[in-house]
């Protein structure tokens, strides 16, 4: 996408890396790609298994054997769903100058809810996974509401209660699931079939993948996201109280509100993402050992999609691609942990972003940097963690 | 109550690596910068630890151990560097870059474990770290060194004076003389060198090698104990105690029979679901030092 405008406004490139943050995201994403290629061929392994395997998730072909396997489209789609709604969730609350953490909370909570309901709720077709999703994103939204509302009223710092919140939305997860009849240590019996989110023209179109009706959820998010950031009355309070808290306060905008509406619709995506896993990826509900990883994965993907909403759904398929990836990696002698490696590089490339463009600023020979707006989250003088 | 009296040293095991980071964390806050990458610090401390320990171990004897601890501490401050360049020199927003580290850590520690031992875990070494007579680990000595040491130079040297006008007003600080940049990145290292040792403490007396769940939360717990402990040696020293306590709980539960109705996870959430109740208590007063989490920009303001 940023290669096109780059052609079609025919800016200097260097400008063009100045102003752009999309146009950073890309950069950030090929030099993370060109460390870990550079650190397989360090261990003496063929970084073009990475590539193959890339290339089989994106179109399916399999360079191997000549052969298309229209699964893998269908993982990588699915795969990306939680990611994106994930991204989301960091994503909004960092347009309000939050910095949430807490989505694998949120997440864990959610899959909670959605698992409870399908387990205990009567079998009624459409309406029993419906409930189920629904009031996993409810009961996201409650969690992240929860941080929102301690970060406003009590002004306790949101990066500490969210990763609280986090542990906590674990363990009480584990105490409630292994309660439920029948359940063991790691899984409950199966739900009914109601409240599965499996169907059968997504799957057939996919060869079984486990693309599933989450998918509609996950579209309509990004919609949702993009259309109350930039097309309401609340979403324009909500940026502007990211912008300087003070100079919303002092034009009218109630900034405790934002605070806790913007965690609780946070939440939502994420608890969201939960009850889209918890019903789509498997028939039991889970009794979660650990964290899935999916809201801190979400992190980098808000961080290198700019918090918008198409770029936030761009880099969460982006991200879906490499944990996709992973075992074909494997089968091509590549370890899978590069994928994390990448990620972990991403996130601090974009912390760097700032020496990236004094680089290009270098190289390009223009002196004038491009005022830097950090992460979207406001101006970085105003109050980031600051333990208040 | 003699049994009780025989869980010291347990409890103690667990509180020993708890202490050590937080200790680090609170030194590198109170210069400045939130490091939320002691998680992570603590993964790569505990993966080069386990490691060392592991190819060292035949021919070093027991001298291996307190060599391999100081490999963690080195590779810990290695990757802190990272965290100290992102957040000082380029004025990064420390919370990314901490978290950069954290997805970081994940992924290099259990790459190099697949490059070195061809499986997602680090081979088992023979002996870890031995307990002395009263079944208490050395590590619980270490911790207390290291807080005490820590206290004396923060609170009676002019350096650690110094560093805390750092976190509080670094332009004043820098009016003065003193090199807010140069404080700062001492106390962002010394911070991941101790989140190393104390992850190898970790791998050493709770583990034989080295996975992806062997620190699990323990350097998230460590952020919560400076929080709860309020940024001062004793305040951490005593809630690491009541976490690791809480944490030694929900393993030792089992052996009294009134606590043994309880689910074990009661005890695991404690530590989390005390420090957001403190944090709540104690919010109308501030205690965190006043610039910490700010990038300092010379001749600014």
């Amino acid at each position: 996408m940023n290669k096109t405008k780059k052609l079609k406004q025919r800016r200097p490139l260097g400008t063009f890396l100045q102003e752009s943050d999309g146009a950073i995201s890309v950069l950030v994403v090929l030099v993370g790609f060109l460390f870990a290629t550079i650190l397989i061929l360090i261990i003496g392994r063929n970084p073009s298994g990475m590539y193959k395997a890339i290339l089989q998730v994106l179109t399916g072909y399999n360079v191997k054997n000549n052969q298309f396997y229209v699964r893998y489209i269908g993982e990588w789609l699915a795969q990306s769903m939680p990611l994106i709604l994930c991204g989301l969730s960091m994503g909004f609350a960092a347009r309000v100058g939050l910095f949430n953490i807490g989505a694998e909370g949120q997440y864990i909570v959610g899959i909670t809810v959605a698992q409870l309901i399908a387990i205990f709720f009567p079998q009624i077709p459409v309406a029993h996974w419906l409930f189920a999703i629904l009031f996993a994103a409810l009961a996201g939204a409650i969690w992240g509401g929860i941080v929102g509302w301690l970060k406003a009223k009590y002004e306790v710092s949101e990066v500490v209660a969210t990763i609280m919140m986090n542990y906590i939305a674990l363990y009480v997860s584990r105490i409630i699931m292994l309660r439920v009849p029948g359940a063991n240590t790691y899984r409950t019996p199966n739900f009914p079939e109601t409240a599965l989110l499996t169907n059968s023209f997504l799957q057939k179109i996919t060869n079984g993948s486990r693309l599933n009706l989450g998918i509609i959820f996950v579209v309509l998010s990004v919609f949702i996201y993009w259309f109350i950031i930039e097309k309401t009355r609340t979403g324009f309070e909500l940026r502007a109280t990211g912008f300087n808290k003070d100079a919303a306060r002092a034009s009218g905008i109630p900034v405790v509100k934002s605070i806790m509406l913007s965690m609780a619709i946070a939440g939502a995506f994420a608890g969201l993402a939960g009850g889209i896993v918890s019903l789509g990826a498997y028939k039991y509900g889970r009794v979660l050992a650990a964290n899935d990883g999916y809201g801190f994965t979400g992190i980098a993907v808000a961080l290198v999609g700019n918090n918008t909403a198409f770029g936030t759904a761009l880099s969460g398929l982006l991200f879906g691609m490499l944990s996709t990836a992973q075992p074909l990696m494997e089968s091509n002698r590549i370890p899978k942990e590069i994928t994390f490696i990448i990620q972990g590089l991403v996130v601090v490339f974009i912390a760097i972003r700032v020496g990236f463009r004094m680089l290009v600023a270098y190289f390009t020979k223009k002196a004038p940097l491009k005022q830097e707006k950090t992460l979207n989250i406001k101006n970085p003088q105003e109050e980031m963690p600051n333990h208040e | 109550m003699n049994s009780l009296f025989g869980k010291i040293p347990t409890i103690l095991m667990l509180v020993s690596p708890i202490l050590i980071t937080a200790t680090g964390g609170m030194i590198c806050e109170r210069s400045g910068v939130v490091n939320i990458a002691l998680e992570g610090l603590m993964m790569f401390g505990a993966f080069a630890t386990a490691t060392a320990h592991y190819f060292l171990e035949a021919s070093f004897g027991p001298a291996s151990i307190w060599l391999s601890l100081l490999i963690g501490g080195l590779f810990g401050l290695t990757f802190s560097l990272i965290h100290a360049f992102a957040s000082i020199s380029l004025k990064a927003d420390q919370t990314v870059s901490g978290t950069g580290i954290n997805l970081l850590a994940t992924g290099v520690t259990i790459f190099l474990a697949q490059v070195f031992f061809n499986q997602d875990r680090t081979k088992q070494f023979m002996l870890g770290m031995m307990p002395n007579k009263a079944g208490i680990y050395p590590t619980a000595f270490i911790a207390l060194v290291i807080l005490i040491l820590t206290w004396f130079i923060l609170y009676k040297l002019p350096f650690g004076l110094r560093l805390r006008a750092c976190g509080e007003n670094p332009h004043a600080a820098q009016s003065v003389g003193i090199n807010v940049f140069r404080m700062r990145y001492i106390a962002v290292l010394t911070s991941g060198f101790l989140a190393g040792v104390s992850g190898g403490c970790l791998v050493l007396t709770t583990n034989t090698q080295f996975s992806s769940t062997t620190v699990n939360g323990h350097g998230f717990i460590a952020l919560a104990v400076v929080s709860f402990g309020r940024w001062k040696p004793l305040g951490i020293g005593g809630a690491a105690l009541l976490f690791g306590t809480a944490l030694a709980f929900s393993i030792i539960a089992n052996d009294y029979t009134l606590l043994r109705k309880l689910p074990s996870e009661v005890f695991n959430i404690m530590p989390y679901a005390i420090t957001l109740l403190a944090l709540v208590l104690f919010s109308g007063k501030n205690y965190a030092p006043l610039s910490a989490g700010k990038p300092y920009e010379k001749g600014a303001s």
